[in-house]
């Protein structure tokens, strides 16, 4: 069972060890989930969007990281 | 159809990825067959394999069922967790942030930990090394096999993708068999900073297909991408080193 949780762990870890970082990109996602539904776009500005959030998370988990060291 | 422009970026993001994670699971083996024997490291190996094709036959019909818009949002949204995640790791580590991986050093510290963990219980040896070895394979390959299945499943391109991940086990289980000892020359940092820009491109690329976004140039849209990601990753390494790096 250990062996077991530990895999399960592990992979869990695979897409979360920084839960602000993972927090952050669902949030960029579910904003461009929410345009898509309501403004009903689902034209390059999506993709765009989508982009420069990814980017934006990235450049923010850098900077915070770098200062935490 | 299948073209160049998709099956290529898919190749290299499963053989890079996959060298990454085979040459990890290839140090621990080594460690388990240099302080045990061969017998208990390939038995292990063999049975993490075996738990892995288990894995990827009960995954295939699963993903078949799966309409490809609700399959590309969720490996979309699953790659960008695990992309941004090495690509982050990357620039810090490039940055000297945090430290580099070094092989040396992780086979050095499992034969310790497991010449420890075999005199402590002589009589279990086997067993527990041929444990360590399975966790390995089982750990690095539920990797590899991820990323096959994310960067493959979207768009019909598991094979080309499987054929990336089968070309680097191949290369590892070559070299490491001729040098017989950790592969440590090899730019582990410089290949996760690849792989975290392909892996967050498709991530991208997918993420928007599922949402519903035409990209423009369809498929060749992932080059583009990742050719944004791959600068802006550089141009955060100096955002990221601290002065007294600087000042060096």
């Amino acid at each position: 069972m250990t062996v077991l949780r530990l895999i399960f762990n592990e992979f869990v870890g695979l897409f979360v060890d920084d839960e602000q970082l993972a927090l952050s990109i669902l949030a960029v996602v579910a904003g461009c989930w929410l345009v898509v539904r309501y403004a009903h776009d689902t034209s390059i500005i999506v993709g765009v969007l989508l982009l420069l959030g990814c980017l934006g998370v990235l450049m923010a988990s850098v900077v915070q990281g770098a200062r935490k060291g | 159809m299948m073209t160049w422009a998709t099956a290529a970026p898919a190749i290299s993001a499963t053989f890079l990825a996959s060298l990454v994670e085979v040459v990890e699971a290839f140090t621990i083996v080594l460690a388990v067959g240099t302080v045990q024997g061969w017998r208990p490291a390939l038995t292990g190996t063999a049975a993490g394999l075996g738990v892995l094709g288990l894995l990827v036959l009960a995954l295939g019909p699963v993903l078949n069922q799966v309409p490809i818009q609700s399959l590309q949002l969720v490996i979309g949204i699953l790659l960008l967790l695990f992309g941004l995640r090495w690509l982050r790791k990357a620039i810090l580590r490039a940055a000297g942030v945090i430290a580099l991986h070094d092989e040396e050093l992780a086979f050095a510290k499992e034969t310790a930990s497991l010449t420890d963990a075999v005199q402590r219980d002589a009589t279990r040896r086997n067993w527990i090394a041929g444990l360590v070895a399975f966790k390995a394979v089982v750990l690095e390959g539920a990797e590899v096999v991820f990323i096959v299945i994310a960067v493959g499943a979207g768009r019909g391109l598991l094979w080309p993708a499987a054929l990336g991940a089968l070309a680097a086990c191949l290369l590892v289980l070559v070299l490491g068999f001729a040098v017989h000892k950790p592969l440590s020359r090899v730019p582990e940092n410089t290949l996760k900073f690849g792989v975290g820009v392909m892996l967050s491109a498709f991530g991208v690329f997918w993420t928007g297909e599922g949402l519903g976004v035409a990209w423009p140039g369809h498929d060749a849209a992932i080059l583009v991408l990742a050719a944004i990601f791959l600068a802006a990753g550089l141009a955060l390494i100096p955002v990221a080193r601290r002065p007294e790096e600087v000042a060096r």
